[in-house]
């Protein structure tokens, strides 16, 4: 039974990636089943946008199902609502009216709720129950601002949206923005609102992980998108602004608590928060540039951020994957019991480098393609005339720069901590390479990663159609010679193929030169060196908390550490310490800063509200006649 | 910006200390009382290391003596790396181990083990007369003895200790530079 | 087309050859500061040469990240000399600008972490962990302060922006210019391992930063990694000079203008040589936790330049 369920799962993903990519080359359709579902029907439509985040969606649900079927071995639950997640994950992007939309995303929510709860074990239903409140908080900002949009406009329909919301005036479409960019952002992940993302995803299990982080939190980005540039007319300029600062402090926050992290899924989540930064500042600049009339480099940023978003949704699966088949191997995710793994699970740790290299950016992988993207576009704010302006993009540039430097850092420590040198704990130890049906699914992902990089000539075509759906402009990126993106007319260029050929090649000779002359003589295996000592053990290798360490103390400001220790002396002397402990906790400045004091007003607002709550009939019956007589005052 | 400014007044002061100075290292010393290589292994060495010639010093129970002569080396009167020799800070950088003092028994170990770490072709120098033979300490319940109780010895410079010159012109012989 | 191919070669040619004379001549250069006669400037190749003798000795521990990490780091420095403005404004890899550049510096700085970590050893974690900590607070100042060129040549094509600014006569007292120098001058001294945020003659692990990362490194791997590191430098070393002194770079690919261009790179680069071997002289070692600072303070310099550009048009 749940066998069945993955294979329907897989045929979902290979449906939508096929249906998908065919919308986004042209092929457009709708189905209305007005009698379905009340207010507005059923009503869906493909078009090129669409098509985007549907194909997103099945091709990345395709390597999960299969790695389901590996990963989940006997247990049965969780199966059909892995299945309603794809299927919802995959719908969203059609839905046509308010009603199909919402009744999509709250099945997507409820599904991925369930998933999450599936341990049962305390923390998962403390992750479950932060997901639900964050996620229904975002739902009803989302509600309120298409209620308000449809009374507005008098339709619940987006293609109605989109012709009558120009006429509204521009107070009523921003506040409308404001909530709707509150609800998709929620989902999306980005900070201040992303506390439930670094729970959720790890209790989730790990093919869920992948397409929650890979898929589902870039449709928050897909809603975020169609609001912003189709549904409410165009933009003032401080909702781009808002989107660039919104995302430079994601970006950055994210990797920094990415880097600190010892959970590996964790770490993950963070970095999750992180690339949805760097997506957002595109989006933002995008954006901007459009409000003040330069529509090509709108069109370039839009690219750039959707190029990021099927890169994210390769590399963050392909990276959730594995690290699921760490923690199927070893039944740990703490990086400071792993170690040792490229040895024992060869497999595994190849396809994780392959993720690590491709998010951390190294050319000639994805991640680097889009992030240059990004780069290129932010960079050509100079043709904008407001200084003021200029340097929220600068700011954002040197965001993206440092996040790009700390994503380098945070992967290194997870790969190298994790997956190198000897095993930190018995469990490392004894891992074993997982099932065929897993480590195929990490190479289609690790596979696409590869493809997406090197390929950027080819694959940067459909999405500038697809990106100017919403932006209508020249493209601005053309194919030169020697597969060579050209950007703006000259600005900037990049052919990730010439640069994959120039590394092989500066690889291939001086090794073959060193072969022919003779002078590979095969190493001599011994020791590590370590100063003459006798015997080397894990204990001895640097932890992942000592590799965040300069973090730690350099950005101090944001991770505010506390220093805890802890000394038991013996009775009769100070001097004989019989225990001695060490803690060094980071504290969440977005949790102390804004969620207690929220948590804490809420609970006094209800302590006060208890007051009123007698629990006698009579008093109740008061209260309503008092609220008639009001209502009947102000009528 | 002070620091900027006292940061170019020390440069400057720096400069002019250099001028005023100029070069205090002096030409190599004479023939030192060296045990020396085969003649055989001298061309090899010769062949192998050209003129570059890295060291890893391993104190191996030394009194310090040999090392505050070794650490004259270094300094600008008799600059050893005018010769292309140099110290390093991993067996894996080095050439040569330049071991000083009696091998002690909790150093025995560490030697050999430093030995094994070394990449080959690679030379051992035992500098001082402890390291010759245990110097003083030869008989001592802590010591093994001289260098070659553990490890194989291909050069020796005594004294105690030998002076930086001696050192200099020993290292000069083992690497066949002075013939 | 057999021309571009010779121009390529011509550009590896002269970062991996001349890499070595730089690092030789930079020692030289310090040891007589010091009163020391020092080593030959050209020490460096025959170390080359030994190392590339020996028999490596590679740790049990290590996986083939450590084994391919010197031939990475050596491709990714020859990919960056045929990507960087070298003998001419017109590099072979005409496409590249300052943010591949960048990257491919940190595919570097990717690998050979990872093999500080892959022995195991104490000292490649502390090493791994603290090159990576300043290679990435370095690069929001890379990239901004190069911005502020690019802003000005209207291209972050390296090549263009050298082109451009040649041809603004006021370039040398534009405010913009020379803070951005300052900025690209620190993160350069902090990219290439020098004082004062590394040692590169350290001897104490404690210390280290670059040097603690390769202390398992031997025979042909150290030799790679070593040369690596000497082409990181002179490639640095030529951006400063070509990028913020873009004078006689000749733009044209014929004999006579590269003969020329190249005389007036090595002049360019004798001087930023000499400069850099009077700081190091001059100046001790900041300790590590205030390395932070300096490049907070090249940061905001550099964040100066870029905001004087908008201010200034």
């Amino acid at each position: 039974m749940p066998m069945a369920a993955y294979v329907a799962a897989m045929v979902l993903g290979a449906t939508g990636t096929a249906l998908g990519i065919a919308g986004m080359l042209g092929r457009a359709w709708s189905v209305e089943i007005d009698w379905l579902v009340p207010l507005g029907g059923l009503h869906l439509t493909m078009d090129r946008f669409a098509g985007l985040f549907v194909a997103l969606g099945g091709a990345a649900s395709l390597p999960t199902s299969i790695y389901a079927t590996g990963y989940v071995g006997r247990e049965r639950r969780g199966a059909v609502a892995y299945v309603v997640f794809v299927a919802a994950m995959l719908v969203v992007p059609l839905a046509a009216n308010m009603m199909t939309f919402a009744l999509a995303w709250e099945l997507m929510s409820l599904a991925s709720y369930l998933l999450v709860m599936r341990q049962g074990t305390p923390s998962s239903a403390h992750a479950g129950w932060v997901y639900a409140v964050m996620t229904h908080a975002g739902l009803a900002c989302l509600l309120t601002g298409m209620l308000l949009l449809g009374a507005w406009t008098g339709s619940s329909g987006f293609a109605e949206w989109t012709t009558a919301a120009p006429a509204l005036d521009v107070p009523a479409r921003s506040a409308v923005w404001a909530l709707l960019a509150l609800g998709f952002l929620a989902k999306a992940g980005t900070m201040p609102l992303h506390v439930w993302l670094p729970l959720a995803h790890p209790a989730a299990p790990s093919h869920v992980s992948a397409l929650m982080s890979g898929v589902m939190i870039k449709l928050g980005l897909y809603g975020l998108l169609r609001a912003s540039f189709e549904w409410l007319g165009p933009a003032p300029s401080w909702w781009g602004t808002t989107l660039l600062l919104v995302g430079a402090a994601s970006a950055v926050g994210g990797v920094l608590y990415a880097l600190t992290d010892r959970d590996l899924k964790r770490l993950l989540a963070y970095s999750s928060i992180e690339n949805v930064g760097i997506i957002v500042i595109g989006i933002g600049g995008a954006l901007a540039f459009r409000a003040a009339d330069a529509d090509t480099l709108a069109l370039l940023s839009l690219t750039a951020a959707l190029y990021h978003v099927v890169n994210h949704g390769a590399f963050k699966s392909l990276l959730f994957m594995a690290a699921g088949s760490v923690v199927h191997a070893t039944g740990t995710r703490d990086l400071e019991a792993l170690g040792g793994l490229v040895k024992r699970m060869p497999w595994t740790a190849a396809a994780f480098f392959v993720g690590a290299a491709s998010i951390a950016a190294l050319p000639p992988l994805n991640g680097f393609v889009s992030e240059w993207l990004t780069f290129q576009a932010l960079l050509q704010n100079v043709q904008l005339p407001v200084a003021g302006l200029n340097l929220v993009f600068t700011l954002a540039i040197a965001a993206l720069a440092l996040t790009g430097g700390l994503a380098v850092a945070c992967f290194v420590r997870a790969y190298g901590i994790g997956f190198l040198a000897l095993a930190r704990s018995g469990a490392a130890e004894s891992a074993h390479e997982v099932a065929l049906t897993m480590r195929v699914a990490m190479m289609m992902a690790a596979v696409t990663c590869v493809v997406l990089g090197v390929g950027a000539s080819v694959v940067v075509r459909p999405l500038i159609d697809v990106a100017a759906t919403l932006v209508p402009a020249a493209a601005p990126i053309a194919i030169g010679p020697g597969l060579t993106l050209q950007v703006s007319n000259g600005f900037a260029s990049l052919s990730t193929a010439a640069v994959t050929v120039a590394l092989a090649g500066a690889i291939a000779v001086p090794l073959g030169v060193l072969t022919v002359v003779g002078a590979r003589v095969r190493p001599r295996r011994y020791e590590t060196w370590a100063c003459g000592r006798l015997l080397q053990t894990a204990r001895m290798e640097y932890t992942a908390t000592a590799f965040a360490n300069p973090f730690t103390r350099v950005f101090d400001f944001f991770y505010r550490p506390v220093r805890q220790v802890e000394i038991e002396a013996h009775p009769e002397s100070r001097f004989f310490v019989s225990r001695m402990a060490y803690a060094n906790p980071t504290r969440f400045i977005v949790d102390e800063w804004i969620y207690r004091p929220l948590h804490r007003a809420m609970r006094a607002t209800a302590r006060g509200a208890g007051a009123i709550q007698s629990g006698s009939a009579n008093a109740y019956l008061a209260y309503v006649l008092a609220v008639l007589l009001l209502l009947l005052a102000f009528a | 910006m002070s620091s900027v400014a006292a940061g170019g007044a020390d440069v400057l002061r720096q400069l002019r200390l250099a001028a005023r100075t100029g070069i205090v290292t002096e030409p190599p010393a004479g023939e030192a009382d060296v045990a020396r290589l085969g003649a055989a292994l001298s061309r090899e060495v010769h062949a192998r290391f050209g003129r570059s010639l890295h060291i890893r010093q391993v104190d191996a129970g030394s009194c310090n003596g040999c090392e505050l002569e070794i650490g004259g080396l270094t300094g600008p009167h008799y600059d050893l790396e005018r010769f292309g020799l140099h110290f390093v800070a991993s067996p894996r950088h080095a050439d040569c181990l330049l071991v000083t003092g009696p091998v002690t028994r909790n150093m025995a170990e560490a030697l050999r083990h430093t030995y094994d770490a070394t990449p080959d072709p690679k030379l051992v120098i035992a500098a001082g007369d402890c390291a010759g033979d245990g110097g003083i300490f030869a008989g001592s319940y802590a010591v093994i003895g001289g260098v070659s109780a553990i490890v194989p010895v291909d050069a020796t410079i005594p004294g105690c200790p030998p002076a930086p010159a001696a050192l200099l012109a020993g290292l000069l012989d083992a690497l066949g530079r002075r013939r | 087309m057999i021309a571009d191919v010779v121009v390529a070669l011509l550009n590896v040619l002269t970062v991996a050859a001349g890499a070595p004379l730089l690092v030789g001549a930079l020692r030289t250069l310090k040891a007589r500061l010091v009163g020391r006669r020092g080593a030959s400037p050209w020490q460096p190749y025959r170390d080359l040469r030994k190392l590339f003798g020996k028999t490596p000795v590679v740790s049990t521990t290590t996986s083939w990240v450590f084994r391919a990490t010197p031939y990475v780091l050596l491709s990714t420095m020859i990919v960056a000399a045929l990507a960087a403005p070298v003998l001419s404004s017109r590099p072979p890899l005409a496409f590249a600008g300052i943010v591949l550049l960048m990257y491919l510096f940190l595919v570097g700085t990717f690998f050979l972490t990872l093999s500080g970590l892959d022995a195991g050893s104490a000292f490649g974690g502390m090493g791994s962990s603290r090159e990576v900590a300043v290679a990435a607070l370095a690069e929001p100042t890379v990239i901004l302060a190069v911005l502020a060129l690019s802003l000005r040549a209207s291209t972050t094509n390296l090549g263009g922006v050298v082109e451009g600014l040649a041809a603004d006569p006021l370039l040398a007292v534009n405010p913009v210019h020379l803070m951005a120098f300052v900025a690209f001058f620190i993160v350069m001294l902090a990219e290439t391992g020098r004082i004062p945020v590394d040692n590169p003659s350290t001897h104490l692990e404690l210390t280290m930063i670059h040097e603690a990362m390769i202390l398992e490194y031997s025979g042909r791997h150290l030799a790679l990694v070593e040369w690596a590191a000497s082409m990181k430098l002179l490639l640095f070393l030529t951006l400063l000079a070509n990028l913020f002194f873009p004078w006689g770079v000749p733009a044209v690919l014929s004999p006579m203008p590269l003969l020329i261009g190249t005389l007036v790179l090595t002049a360019k680069l004798a001087v930023l040589t000499v400069a850099v071997a009077v700081l190091e002289t001059a100046m001790a070692k900041l300790r590590l936790f205030r390395v932070p600072e300096l490049l907070a303070g090249s940061f905001a310099l550099a964040l100066l330049s870029v905001t004087a550009v908008f201010l200034l048009r």
